[in-house]
Order: structure tokens, then C-alpha cells, then sequence
């Protein structure tokens, strides 16, 4: 059985590091070793770094939505958070371009909230120096979060909107981030509470049903947003609601929200003018280019 | 729900269910066959119609049929390599009546002129479910070895099929039987937790009463 509770994960990780029960967790449950777990979660992590450093600036998505916005940020002379901050948007950009436009990237945990996890992965391995193997023990921590996460809710945006998608991705790039700080796990959970108390709410609602607009830019808001609450967290800040009852209250935000604004391309953004209007020139004939 | 069903799988983008799932349609689709098809009569149904170019679902129908993995970076590029490994694919919209949203139906054909009409669905995730072979109704995702035995609707024919199955040591996992009213003939879908001895299948063959048998084993790589 996968971790049904936060709670339940956090008593697994009493006396073993986080990351360690949810791979044991692994082992059991699929019956293979140690190293085969630690090398499909090494596959990842990878491809994670792959993905964003084959950005290609020049590529564009089949719909010519979507291309060269983290080449815009990269080459900028400003940098209004610091360089860091700089790096973390440019990160997300890249991957969620990547995606859009074809390129190979690892659903975490959708293809649409890819750019997330690797965002704030990536920059904070080069600041800190870290190795692979320390990164694949982060991914451990977020795959077990994020496991509750969809057992107890949703990490499907035609089921829960974009916060079970980009806000799960966030909760659980928040948790992997404390991780690699040297957080404890109850400071993980509340990093990950915070990051979709957040984000809860948030709509699904792409432009023309792509994975385009307005999703490769929330990969950028979900990076962000775990970036503040593992820096909350691990100061000792609190989430006031414990992180199973955050994610349950995310399961009954989904189920309320309107079908327009779950995946179906019907409300919201897709349901602008500017969206309509998208939607109908790539319908058609020759809207669309080979990419 | 196992970590990795979080975390993964690693794929060519921009969907999991336009994209990736897609692919695995291709791919179960050209293992159904058992052999790269010559052509491809393809139609898309529901959101797989409306936002199917842009996610790439032709590409990536494309590809499966080719026997290329969901993450493999020529997926972009599939409608050409198609056309180069003599594989004509022609893409259609229709409306298929109470057919999940994203719904591709393929009519594939071999090289030696046989043909097989495979109705699949993308549930989400880079998950897919079959629903139809030839029209009569199916359901199951490839995840596991699956049989396929159409044969004469008549009294004892799973007792036989049971049996062998057994007596060569393969559990049942799951079982479905349909009936086909229009040629008298039954389809049995036979799912088991491990991959099938060989020989086994041409045992099946030659059961009286048997009049095709299809063994799908993607773990093995398909075709």
C-alpha cells in the first residue's frame, strides 16, 4: 500500500531519514532492490538536467504559442530577485518550454507542472554544491509526498484544476527543498502544506486545451511559491492546518470547481477573447505548423 | 499508487493523455497486429479531434505504430520517418458514440494485405484501455500479458482454454467473455501475472473451435 498520510509518512521517517522510508516503502511494495529503485529514481533525475540543458531558444511549439521566453529572462540585465531567483524562473521556463514544444522532460508529477521540481532543483544543487546522489534522495522525498497527495486528492487537472498539478508539483518541490537545507520532516510537511495551501483554488483552464497558455508560466509560480515556503519552513514557520487536512481540503476544492475550469479548454483564460480567438485560428485549416 | 506513477514517466511532451498515452495506443495497436502495419486508416474522437495537433497525437499514434517508446526524441518527427519505413498513415474526425473523450481508432493493415480495427482510450497519466478489437468490445490496458481468443460460441470452449492455460502454470488475472452476435463468434480477454511459455499459444491455435488467437506482452517489448 502507498502512504495514504502525511502523518503516516512522517512516523515511517522516525528513525530514518525521509527519503530512505519512501524508497524502503518502494522496495517493498514493487519487490526489487535497493539499487534498482535508486536507478529508476536516478533516470529522473537525469533527464531533469537533460531537459533543461538542451533548451533550445530557437523551438517552438506546434501552435507557435509557445518559445524563447527563458532566453528572454536568461539574457536580461536584470535580475529584480537576485541572481538566484533569476535562475529558478529561467529554470522552470526552459523545462515547461521543453515540454510544450515536444522535447523529452519527466512528468513530476504531470507533463504540464514539469518545470517545477528541476526549477528549483537544479540552481539550488549548484549553489550548494551538491552531488546526484544527495538530488535523487530529494526526489525521494517529493515522490513520497506527492503520493499522498494523488492517493488522498488528485494530480490530474481535468479532475482537481491546476492547483493538483502545479500546486502538487510545488508542495512537493517545498518538501524536497527543506530536504536539501537539512530541514526535518515535520518542517517538510509543513513546506508542503504551505506550498498548496497557496495554490489552492487554481484553476485549470489552457488556452485551446494546450499544455501552452498559461501552464509553462505557473511552472514558474510554482517554483516560486516552494522556494517561500521551504524558507518559511525551515525558519520554524508553521502551517496553522495540518498538511493531510491541507490536502483534503484540495480533493473538496477540486470536486467544486466547474468542469469549464478543469482541463476542458471552456472557462477562464481559454474563455477570453484573445483565448477564443487563439483557438478558432488553430482550427483552422493550416493553424498549425509542423514543429 | 506506486512513487513512480508520481514521479515519471520520463516522456516526450507536452500531455500525458495526448502525448505519451497516445504512443502506448500506437504501440498496442502494432503488437495487436503483430508486425509494423503498411497502413494506418486513423480516426480521432473527442478531445484526442479537437486539441490533437497541437498536443501532437498524431505524432505520437504515428510512433507507437512505428515501435517507438514514449519518450523517444524522434517522436516529433514520426509522419516523416512513417512515410520513409513505407508506413502510409491517414488521420480523420468523427463523433464515436459513447466513447471516451480521448478516443483514437485505428485500422491497421499488414503486409500481407490482413487487417485489425483497434478502439483504444488515453485514461490519463500515459494510461490507455483498448475497447474495442473489430468492433467487439474490449477492455484492458496491455500493462499486463494479455490474451486474445476469438472462437465458436459454443458450450466448453473456456473450460479448454482454462485448462491449457493451467495446466502450462499461468494464473488468470482477470477474464472477459463477449459474444458477437453476427458471425456466431465469442471473444475471450484473458489477462494472467506472467508472461506466457512459449508454445503455448500455438496450442491455443489448435484447439477445435479456436479461430484466432493474439498474445500482447508489451513487457517483452510488443513486437
Amino acid at each position: 500500500m502507498a502512504f495514504t498520510s502525511v502523518a503516516g509518512l512522517l512516523e515511517a521517517a522516525r528513525d530514518k531519514p525521509l527519503w530512505q522510508a519512501v524508497l524502503e516503502h518502494d522496495m517493498a511494495e514493487e519487490g526489487i532492490g535497493r539499487e534498482q529503485s535508486l536507478e529508476r529514481m536516478g533516470v529522473l533525475w537525469r533527464t531533469m538536467e537533460e531537459s533543461a540543458a538542451s533548451y533550445d531558444p530557437a523551438r517552438r511549439s506546434a501552435s507557435g504559442l509557445t518559445g524563447g521566453a527563458a532566453a528572454l529572462v536568461e539574457g536580461s540585465g536584470r535580475a529584480v530577485a537576485g541572481p538566484f531567483v533569476k535562475r529558478v524562473i529561467a529554470a522552470a521556463l526552459k523545462v515547461g518550454e521543453c515540454n510544450a514544444c515536444m522535447g523529452r522532460i519527466v512528468a513530476a508529477p504531470t507533463a504540464g507542472a514539469s518545470g517545477v521540481l528541476p526549477a528549483v532543483l537544479l540552481p539550488t544543487r549548484d549553489e550548494l554544491g551538491l552531488s546526484g546522489e544527495e538530488m535523487v534522495r530529494a526526489l525521494y522525498v517529493s515522490a513520497g509526498f506527492g503520493q499522498v497527495i494523488a492517493v488522498r486528492a488528485s494530480i490530474s487537472g481535468a479532475e482537481g484544476g491546476c492547483q493538483a498539478e502545479i500546486g502538487s508539483a510545488s508542495a512537493m518541490a517545498a518538501a524536497a527543498l527543506v530536504h536539501l537545507h537539512g530541514g526535518t520532516p515535520g518542517q517538510m510537511a509543513h513546506a508542503c502544506a504551505m506550498a498548496l495551501k497557496n495554490l489552492l483554488g487554481l484553476v485549470c483552464d489552457p488556452v485551446a486545451g494546450l499544455v501552452e497558455v498559461p501552464c509553462v508560466k505557473r511552472n514558474v509560480a510554482g517554483a516560486m511559491n516552494a522556494l517561500a515556503c521551504a524558507e518559511m519552513a525551515l525558519a520554524g514557520v508553521e502551517s496553522a492546518i495540518p498538511c493531510d487536512e491541507v490536502i483534503d481540503a484540495m480533493r473538496a476544492v477540486g470536486g467544486a470547481l466547474p468542469a469549464a475550469l478543469r482541463e476542458t479548454g471552456a472557462g477562464g483564460l481559454a474563455a477570453t477573447p484573445t483565448g477564443l480567438r487563439i483557438a478558432e485560428g488553430l482550427r483552422a485549416p493550416g493553424g498549425e505548423k509542423e514543429g | 499508487m506506486n512513487i513512480f506513477d508520481i514521479m515519471g514517466p520520463v516522456m516526450v511532451g507536452p500531455s500525458s493523455s495526448h502525448t505519451a498515452g497516445a504512443v502506448r495506443v500506437g504501440l498496442l495497436a502494432r503488437a495487436l497486429l503483430g508486425e509494423q502495419p503498411v497502413e494506418a486508416d486513423i480516426v480521432l474522437h473527442g478531445s484526442f479531434s479537437a486539441t490533437g495537433k497541437g498536443h501532437g497525437t498524431d505524432r505520437a499514434l504515428t510512433a507507437g505504430l512505428l515501435g517507438m517508446a514514449p519518450d523517444d526524441p524522434r517522436l516529433p518527427r514520426s509522419l516523416a520517418l512513417a512515410e520513409r519505413a513505407g508506413l502510409a498513415v491517414r488521420f480523420s474526425s468523427a463523433e464515436l458514440p459513447n466513447a471516451h473523450p480521448n478516443t483514437a481508432r485505428l485500422t491497421v493493415t499488414g503486409r500481407d494485405g490482413r487487417t485489425l480495427t483497434v478502439t483504444a482510450a488515453s485514461l490519463g497519466g500515459g494510461r490507455v484501455r483498448v475497447t474495442a478489437i473489430d468492433g467487439l468490445e474490449v477492455a484492458f490496458s496491455g500493462e499486463l500479458p494479455t490474451l486474445i481468443v476469438r472462437n465458436q460460441d459454443r458450450p466448453g470452449m473456456v473450460a479448454e482454454v482454462a485448462e491449457l492455460l493451467g495446466r502450462h502454470g499461468v494464473n488468470i488475472a482477470t477474464m472477459q467473455l463477449r459474444r458477437d452476435n453476427r458471425g456466431g463468434l465469442a471473444v475471450m480477454v484473458l489477462e494472467s501475472d506472467q508472461p506466457l511459455p512459449a508454445g503455448l499459444t500455438d496450442g491455443l491455435k489448435g484447439l477445435d473451435g479456436v479461430v484466432s488467437v493474439r498474445y500482447l506482452c508489451m513487457e517483452q517489448g510488443g513486437i
